[in-house]
């Protein structure tokens, strides 16, 4: 186990590096820089400021300079602000992580009961209910859904202020990042747990006097969950780092935000420190994944 | 208790129908057999007639388009059809037991062994989990598992498929039913597991006195073991008997195909005669006999009217109309 988890942290750490170096060239294969504005700039101003970031040097000499300043803890500064760039991570991916993980957590927990009662009720009323609404909330795009709730309940029903700079309000962010995994974890589990209580060990324990209760929660969702924990933990990553768009829509400064905007901006320091933040993200919620399958599934051997 | 019958499992006149899209598929027409304490039932047939089905039956443990559309199924005179879900929760495992043809997807992947014996030791029984635990390293010695205190531990795929289907025969038993079902249980095996797994059920049954429906599509299974055989085509009972009435005296068209179609020590240089044409479609059974269309002896009456059983001697019965005559023959008498 521990041999595994050793190999995968040294396959992650090649797989950021590998991230790291095709943001670092691609980015600065773009032309333009940072310090390049619509209006020009004083060439002396221009080339001081340059010399000052290393943005002088050739680009693979500034990537090494780059990834060894990060060997040592140092994100470096911010190109457009001036300020620290790894403080700002956390205190915008705590925003982010706040939101991502409560959207999780309702996807999967109403996702899991739907799927059961979708499951249970098969061809009859609730069943095609949830999968009508599980087909529409696969369909559309997160950037319609939130328009659509920001239209609804902030400008017609007034329910909710449209902008809170103090203390913004999760609710229709986590409603609109959690209804695509919501639907997707809904259909996945209906499928595994309709194969799950048709397999033979179903009937064994049914035959055993095992109640229609734990013949459900017990013995089939177990080995239903399966496949759902393989799709959860990709998500989890994606969804922590793919509310761009809905951190926009509703002006919440998170990190998917600030992604954007430091993309705009040409903040290549930013961009950097956010893309390998999020790789890292990606690859340990990868090996939790795998891990957490150890211990639903025990035929699964890492040793293998 | 109404009366006290000498028989502990009493069917009568079961029908069992799938409904599926296609329409109604009656896998059991009017099957009836009578099971006395300790002795052993043998049910043969080839796949699709119904001897499954009617192991399921009687243990309701059909899948969800089936249902049981007649007959009864009397336990010690009480008839266990009209029982809740909640009853029936109870009798099984604790009055019936089944184990099931492929031990390699009976077991559920996900739990330990002795999680599964446990569960159906604590389902049945008011024991704690320390005197479960004890009771499913018994049942794995007494069914011969080697180092049972380690074995229940593990996951069904670390055991190998003998294995297993003892740990299925250890669960059936645990709590000491009166009846064991056994579908297929060698099926799934190698030849030489086939025999251990046969003998050790044949040991336990004389040590723990149950009476056993064994169920199966191989004859040689069922020769060596039963104290009578039922042979089923279309979820139809044709012939039943000894063993030696159905091996020595075949009076059904049916089951001397069966005969005719499996190697002997005898019939080495002879060509084997299978049995002509496949299984009949339950979705349309015909009129009259179900073994018609494949029967070499067919007659006009054959086509037109179902056989009933006909007594051919003590015990012995076949529902062909080959037979009438000996049925006057043993009226007139």
């Amino acid at each position: 186990m521990l041999k595994y988890i050793g190999k995968r942290v040294l396959l992650a750490i090649v797989s950021i590096l590998i991230v790291s170096a095709i943001t670092f060239f691609a980015m600065n294969a773009i032309p333009g820089g940072p310090f390049n504005k619509e209006k020009a700039t004083d060439p002396a101003v221009q080339a001081e400021l340059e010399s000052r970031y290393n943005l002088d040097k050739p680009v693979t000499t500034q990537y090494v300079l780059y990834m060894g300043n990060l060997i040592h803890g140092d994100w470096g500064v911010s190109l457009k602000s001036g300020r620290e760039i790894w403080p700002d991570i956390t205190s915008k991916f705590a925003v982010s992580a706040k939101l991502g993980i409560s959207a999780m957590i309702f996807a999967t927990i109403i996702g899991i009961v739907l799927g059961s009662i979708a499951a249970l009720t098969r061809n009859k009323w609730p069943d095609r209910l949830i999968v009508f609404f599980t087909t529409l909330g696969t369909a559309m795009p997160s950037f319609v859904l939130a328009t659509l709730l920001l239209l609804l309940f902030c400008l017609e029903l007034k329910w909710i202020p449209v902008y809170n700079s103090s203390n913004p309000n999760y609710i229709l962010p986590i409603i609109s990042l959690s209804v695509y995994p919501m639907a997707y974890i809904t259909r996945l589990t209906k499928t595994s747990m309709l194969d799950a209580l048709n397999q033979d060990y179903v009937r064994t324990a049914k035959a055993k006097g095992v109640s229609r209760v734990k013949l459900i929660f017990v013995h089939a969702l177990r080995n239903a969950l399966i496949p759902v924990i393989t799709y959860l933990g990709p998500q989890i990553a994606y969804i922590l780092t793919g509310s761009m768009v809905v951190e926009n829509i509703f002006t919440i400064g998170g990190l998917g935000s600030a992604f954007v905007t430091s993309i705009t901006n040409r903040d290549y320091t930013t961009i950097m420190a956010v893309t390998i933040f999020l790789a890292i993200l990606m690859v340990v919620a990868n090996l939790l994944t795998d891990i957490a399958y150890k211990f639903t599934d025990p035929r699964i051997d890492f040793n293998n | 208790m109404s009366e006290e019958s000498k028989y502990l499992l009493e069917v009568n006149d079961l029908n069992t129908s799938f409904f599926t899209d296609a329409g109604e598929v009656k896998a059991v027409n009017g099957i009836s057999f009578k099971l006395e304490p300790g002795k052993t039932l043998g049910i043969v047939g080839e796949s699709g007639s119904g001897k499954s089905v009617s192991a399921y039956s009687i243990m309701q443990i059909l899948a969800e388009t089936g249902r049981v559309t007649g007959g009864e199924v009397k336990f010690r005179g009480e008839n266990i059809l009209n029982y809740s879900e909640k009853q029936m929760q109870k009798f099984r495992g604790e009055k019936i037991s089944i184990i099931f043809q492929d031990p390699m997807t009976s077991l559920n992947p996900v739990f330990t062994v002795g999680y599964q014996l446990e569960e159906a030791v604590l389902l049945h029984t008011n024991k704690t989990k320390e005197e479960a635990k004890k009771r499913a390293i018994e049942m794995l010695t007494l069914v011969g598992v080697n180092e049972p205190e380690s074995r229940v531990k593990q996951y069904p795929h670390e055991l190998s498929g003998g294995m297993r289907q003892r740990v299925m025969i250890a669960m059936a038993l645990c709590c000491e039913p009166d009846v064991l079902i056994a579908d297929e249980p060698t099926t799934a095996l190698d030849v030489t597991i086939q025999a251990q797994i046969l003998e050790l059920m044949q040991d336990l049954q004389k040590k723990l006195g149950m009476a056993i429906i064994m169920v199966t599509h191989d004859l040689g299974v069922i020769a060596s073991m039963c104290d009578e055989i039922m042979v089923m085509y279309g979820g139809r009972v044709c012939e039943r008997g000894t063993a030696d009435d159905i091996f020595y005296r075949p009076a059904h068209e049916y089951t001397k195909g069966l005969l005719r179609s499996i190697p002997r020590h005898d019939n080495m240089n002879e060509k084997l005669v299978p049995i002509g044409g496949t299984p009949i479609n339950l979705l349309n059974m015909p009129e009259g006999c179900a073994f018609c269309p494949r029967c070499d002896a067919a007659m006009k009456i054959c086509l037109t009217e179902k056989p009933d059983e006909i007594q051919i001697g003590d015990g012995h019965t076949a529902a062909c109309w080959m037979n009438i005559k000996e049925a006057f023959e043993a009226q007139e008498v």
